[in-house]
């Protein structure tokens, strides 16, 4: 097997809030171009750790990289090389579905006729052509998750970081979103994503769940099946939370 | 410089797309100006006077009349009863009582001097100050008629008085609505500039698409310059709508020069959006941050010298007002509009806000948090 390239690399990573530890010793890396989920119950700490790797938030101490950058010293350029996707809907709700585009697309230097191209071959492929002028607060969650799926990819960064992506669409939508993030790694694009959808781990390269802060587990979903005897990621999950 | 752009457009776009903007920008200033130039003046006009002429003599009913010709009282009562008179003040339907008593005429005759007694309602007591000193003016007045029509003959000498007749500078006619209308002009552009820019940041913090921006490569200053622009030019267009309206409703007189007046509102915009941008980056939710705004913006209002001169206040509050831009602008606008100032008699003021606008600007940049 070839080794791949280390895209994220985390060495003992601590955040504290005051006595309280959210993430204690993190350690684990990204390769390049692969589906890594993160996994976890609702306030295991996984929205922390995305978070700085993102350079939205500092750690407590621990080493670092993502995109090759230090996330202490070099957040500005990190930036530059991903997209982010947060659990809470961040397109602007009062600006159209174009106009969100072009924002995005001009925030991280896109030329006006790149953006312009890019723009009809989203639309197109999302089938989103015929609501490009309305508001985003007048279209349906499920669109609204596609696009700003599509608007965090649209510069094309090295990595991806998706906060519960799928949160509240219904299943159709759901596998949609799937294909879409597929289509994202055969572009290249590594997908770092949080989920508490165990059918959606089934569709990662490699998975880690995380437990009290700590990650428990960390290794492709036929592995971990296989190693707590399961027959699916959802009983592997149950198993591990409740020892 | 494009990535400020694109977000400009956006800035641009967001606002106007609200359907309360407009009537924010355009209504509101228009109701408020003239709302409160009326309400806030203190021109006397049609103050109530109860007489109590228990003489009803030539020489009372000759100082009645001179009441009665000015076009500042109103003469609601005339009673032979001082009882009377006093409910109707302590009930409130009269300002003042003037009262003559029944030897008014002859102590003038035979003493050549009378007593009266004026008795002035002084819950408002700026407003009594007023009543009392026209007053104090119509009876002089009557005193001098007096003197001439009855001892003028035997007295000539005596007659010759000062007679002094005040000329008031940059306000001949003391119309108070001029001086009203400035003040009132700057409390709106502040009001909309430093509101709108705050409450427009915060917003996007609790709608989440901050976290967005933030982990975009947008640079803070970038951020911070497309939320300040718009609302400048907003405020600036405010204050142009609003020399229109005070020119063409009350007569504002614009002496000074309009460009050295944007100029310095320019500085002045820049020092309290800085305040407001300031505020909101310490502030998580719109509520905590209309807390903060209402604090400071009372305190710079009612501190500016809007009603009365900040020159009259105490030392120390003065020296607090060197913190306040309002008291800056306040007495700027006056300057430059009533009275005609030039660049070099209001440097002062322009360059402390100058560095004023530059310490706040810095301060909200570098508050405002990527990271946390």
């Amino acid at each position: 097997m070839e080794v791949r390239e280390h895209i994220i690399e985390v060495k003992d990573m601590v955040k504290k809030y005051g006595s309280f530890t959210a993430n204690d010793h993190l350690s684990f890396h990204v390769e390049r171009g692969e589906i890594f989920g993160f996994l976890g119950a609702n306030g295991a700490g996984k929205t922390t750790a995305m978070r700085i790797l993102c350079g939205l938030s500092y750690p407590t101490s621990g080493e670092i990289r993502v995109a090759g950058h230090d996330v202490y010293r070099e957040r500005e350029r990190i930036k530059r090389k991903i997209g982010y996707m947060s659990q809470k809907f961040s397109l602007y709700e009062d600006l159209t579905v174009s106009e969100n585009i072009h924002l995005y697309a001009g925030i991280y230097g896109l030329g006006r006729k790149q953006i312009v191209v890019r723009e009809e071959q989203l639309l197109e492929r999302l089938g989103l052509a015929h609501v490009r002028n309305r508001l985003i607060r007048e279209i349906p969650l499920g669109w609204k998750q596609k696009l700003a799926f599509s608007v965090a990819i649209f510069h094309q960064p090295a990595i991806v970081f998706l906060d519960e992506p799928t949160g509240g669409v219904d299943p159709i939508t759901r596998r949609q979103f799937w294909e879409m993030i597929h289509d994202a790694t055969e572009e290249g694009i590594t997908v770092f994503v949080t989920t508490h959808y165990m059918d959606e781990a089934e569709y990662c390269d490699r998975v880690s769940i995380m437990v009290d802060g700590r990650i428990d587990a960390l290794d492709t979903p036929a592995a971990l099946k296989q190693q707590y005897e399961s027959v699916n990621m959802n009983e592997v999950f149950l198993k591990l939370a409740r020892s | 410089m494009r990535i400020l752009a694109t977000l400009l457009v956006k800035e641009f776009k967001q606002i106007f797309r609200n359907r309360l903007m407009l009537p924010i920008i355009f209504v509101v200033p228009v109701v408020q100006m003239i709302l409160l130039t009326y309400a806030a003046s203190l021109e006397m006009k049609g103050i109530n006077m109860a007489v109590v002429d228990q003489d009803y003599s030539q020489a009372s009913r000759l100082l009645v009349s001179r009441f009665e010709a000015s076009p500042f009282f109103e003469i609601n009562l005339s009673t032979g009863s001082y009882q009377e008179a006093e409910n109707e003040l302590t009930s409130d339907h009269v300002d003042v009582i003037l009262h003559m008593q029944h030897d008014f005429e002859l102590k003038l005759y035979s003493e050549k001097e009378t007593d009266l007694q004026l008795v002035v309602n002084a819950i408002n007591a700026t407003e009594a100050g007023l009543i009392n000193a026209y007053c104090t003016q119509i009876i002089a007045d009557f005193n001098g008629q007096v003197r001439a029509r009855w001892f003028g003959l035997e007295g000539s000498g005596l007659l010759i008085s000062l007679d002094i007749i005040p000329k008031y500078w940059y306000n001949p006619l003391l119309d108070f609505k001029i001086y009203m209308f400035s003040g009132i002009l700057v409390i709106i552009v502040t009001l909309i500039g430093m509101l709108l820019t705050a409450l427009n940041l915060v917003r996007e913090k609790e709608m989440g698409t901050t976290e967005q921006i933030n982990v975009t490569p947008i640079r803070k200053y970038q951020f911070i310059m497309a939320k300040l622009i718009p609302f400048m030019i907003i405020a600036l267009f405010e204050l142009a709508f609003g020399l229109v309206i005070g020119r063409l409703l009350f007569g504002l007189p614009i002496v000074g020069s309009l460009g050295l007046l944007f100029l310095f509102t320019c500085v002045y915009l820049l020092t309290v959006l800085g305040i407001g941008l300031f505020l909101s980056t310490i502030s998580n939710t719109q509520q905590q941050l209309m807390y903060m705004a209402f604090f400071f913006m009372l305190t710079f209002i009612l501190m500016s010298g809007v009603f009365t001169p900040a020159e009259s206040m105490p030392q120390w509050a003065q020296k607090l007002n060197l913190l306040n831009p309002v008291a800056y602008f306040m007495k700027v606008i006056r300057m430059i509009l009533l009275k005609g100032s030039e660049f070099r008699d209001i440097s002062r003021e322009f360059y402390s806000l100058c560095i004023y606008a530059t310490l706040i600007l810095t301060l909200a940049i570098t508050n405002y948090r990527k990271t946390s």
